[in-house]
């Protein structure tokens, strides 16, 4: 990976005012605990990797912070607004927060141009030639302009996950999330995807990362927390959190996904 | 196939038989042959039976006097009228039964189907049991139920229900209701009315070259709503009230006069209506099901709406899974309007197929008749939704 990107780590980095804020914050799936207790602060400009063994609630944690799942217990507050049951609310807070799903979930009745202006248009009510203009600006820095034309099936995964985080960047958002964005992905194609979102990264977006790819936590995390069983057990900057982990089932976990 | 273990040349029956193109040219080749046949020998054996019963094959008994009455007619015809004028008026009330009940069922079905997904357990729970109680009674029981509830419980003509002060009237004799005659003056309303639309679609038009333009979102809808409905009144009001209504009155047994909805055709386009709008919202359902949630999370993860997630992103994908099951419910329901002839709805099955046949005799040609005008409906209604289906059709690699 791009060692580089180390150059730039929050100690050397003024952090803003805190973006999203998680505050004992519970989730239930009717009698299932998901969530418990998660107290999270995250600071404008600052990259978070979240990781854990599957069935943490990694993924859970992240997608209430855009209401796709309600929290029932605690507070939610993104960009200053609190997450409750006001729709105007959730849609201002889904305004300014991107998403990046595991399996792309492109339009695909719609061309690359038009997933990408979709939501300009009608939700930031861009004129179309601004609008696309926009676009193209996003598709050339995934390095995919020439496939403007056409429609997500005609793609590869990792093209398809590239339009997918142009997509997002075209709401022109405060803070990204990636929910496990190369989990879906063969091997070959996982690069083109994090070198992507590496460069976002080292342009200073506030990033939210569900991912196994310890080489990308490694290279651009100011933190790094790990979850298990819907609780945050550890949290630490990649250099310690790697080389000296404190609880016994980060050990294990790192042990097992460091083995090979 | 040369190129095998053995050098003896191939027999002719294995040149044919294992060779994968020359095996496929030889099985169209024999079934040409079969169906041939088999056609070939049912005309022929229904040509020397004819000749047997001294009867030939003709067409000629269209022109004679059908010499029977038809209470619905949207064309001229009287008793006198020929068996092909019949026909043409059984035509015209199939389609008319058969276009009122595909803007009816299309209508309730994707209603009931979007009504069936709601998270509100009375509305979601109540379209249930309407889908499955109408689903599984046959279409034929609802005719006759609702033919029976429209001719006995409602009242007679001399009790007939009076609607709007001597207006309209309900009886089970049918919905009496007032005729319009359209005085020279009316053409003025009738030009504000289409110059409505025609100001809609321009407005339609600017409307997306604005936001092409500026982003700015105009009210499409209710502007031409309001055109629509706004300039035509005014039209009305201005040009003095050019319509002469005729007002059906009661005389002797029955109304005279006005524009009559008959209990036949009332309750069977109702029934075919009801029964097929069940099954295109089970079509709306699976086709709003068999999106992914992540489309709906996608779209309202970038901010959109919902009412906007499910008119740009859900429906336009729903549809192209609702759209070949629906072609099939509107040909069912072209079809079952022949069931008409159970409550003496007449229609093309009823009058060529029904009352001319049996007048007549020409059995054989009047079900070529009545086989052939269902056919051409029937491959019309598929052309049309083929064409559509083919133009919202999923661009894949």
């Amino acid at each position: 990976m791009n060692e580089s990107a180390n150059t730039v780590s929050s100690t050397e980095r003024a952090l803003g005012e805190s973006t999203i804020e998680l505050r004992q914050m519970h989730k239930w799936y009717g009698e299932f605990h998901v969530l418990r207790d998660i107290n999270l602060d995250v600071k404008s400009g600052e990259r978070i990797v979240v990781c854990g063994p599957s069935g943490s609630g990694k993924s859970t944690m992240i997608r209430c912070i855009n209401r796709l799942e309600e929290h029932q217990q605690g507070d939610i507050i993104v960009n200053g607004t609190e997450l409750t049951n006001d729709l105007k609310n959730i849609e201002a807070v889904r305004r300014e927060v991107g998403m990046v799903f595991q399996h792309f979930n492109l339009f695909p009745h719609l061309t690359v141009l038009e997933n990408c202006t979709l939501a300009p248009i009608w939700v930031r009510k861009q004129p179309k030639a601004e609008a696309e203009a926009i676009a193209m600006k996003y598709l050339e820095r995934v390095k995919i302009p020439e496939q403007a034309g056409k429609y997500p099936g005609q793609l590869s995964g990792g093209q398809q996950q590239r339009v997918a985080i142009a997509r997002s960047l075209c709401m022109s958002p405060k803070v990204m999330l990636f929910d496990e964005p190369t989990s879906a992905l063969d091997p070959e194609m996982i690069k083109e995807v994090l070198d992507v979102m590496i460069e976002l990264a080292q342009e200073g977006m506030t990033m939210i990362c569900v991912t196994h790819e310890m080489g990308f936590a490694k290279t651009v995390a100011d933190r790094v927390i790990f979850m298990d069983e819907g609780q945050i057990i550890e949290e630490n900057v990649p250099e310690e959190f790697f080389n000296n982990p404190q609880s016994e089932r980060t050990q294990l976990f790192l042990s097992q996904i460091l083995a090979h | 196939m040369s190129a095998t273990a053995s050098t003896a040349q191939p027999s002719l029956f294995a040149k044919l038989w294992y060779d994968k193109n020359n095996r496929s040219i030889v099985v169209q080749i024999l079934a040409t042959i079969v169906l041939i046949w088999f056609f070939g020998s049912m005309v022929l054996n229904a040509v020397i039976n004819l000749e047997a019963q001294g009867r030939g094959f003709s067409f000629a008994f269209l022109e004679q006097p059908a010499s029977y009455d038809i209470n619905q007619h949207l064309i001229p015809y009287s008793s006198r009228s020929s068996h092909l004028q019949a026909m043409w008026v059984g035509i015209i009330n199939t389609l008319l039964v058969a276009v009122a009940g595909i803007i009816l069922s299309t209508i309730l079905g994707f209603t009931l189907g979007v009504l069936r997904l709601s998270k509100n357990w009375l509305v979601n729970k109540l379209a249930y049991v309407y889908i499955e109680y109408v689903r599984n009674v046959p279409v034929l029981l609802h005719i006759l139920l609702i033919h029976g509830i429209i001719v006995h419980s409602l009242p007679r003509t001399k009790e007939a229900w009076n609607l709007l002060s001597d207006t309209a009237f309900i009886s089970n004799r049918g919905l009496f209701m007032p005729s319009p005659e359209f005085l020279p003056m009316f053409k003025f309303v009738l030009a504000a009315f289409i110059g409505a639309i025609v100001f809609a679609w321009l407005f339609r038009r600017f409307a997306r070259s604005l936001q092409a333009r500026t982003g700015t979102q105009l009210p499409v809808f209710w502007v031409s709503v309001l055109a629509i409905i706004g300039l035509p009144v005014i039209a009305f009001i201005a040009t003095g009230h050019p319509i002469n209504w005729e007002y059906p009155t009661l005389k002797g047994f029955n109304f005279q006069g006005g524009a009559v909805i008959r209990p036949e055709f009332l309750a069977l386009w109702l029934a075919l209506s009801l029964y097929t709008a069940a099954f295109i919202a089970e079509n709306v359902r699976a086709g709003i099901l068999a999106i992914d949630h992540g489309q709906t999370e996608a779209s309202m993860a970038l901010g959109l709406p919902r009412n906007r997630t499910l008119n740009l992103v859900v429906i336009p994908q729903a549809l192209r899974v609702i759209v070949p099951p629906l072609s099939s419910q509107y040909l069912n329901l072209a079809k079952n309007s022949s069931l008409a002839i159970a409550i003496g709805y007449m229609d093309v099955t009823a009058t060529i197929g029904g009352i001319s046949l049996n007048q007549t005799g020409r059995a054989m040609e009047c079900m070529i008749l009545v086989m052939a005008i269902y056919l051409i409906i029937s491959l019309t209604i598929s052309g049309i939704m083929n064409y559509y289906n083919k133009r919202i059709a999923l661009v894949e690699r």
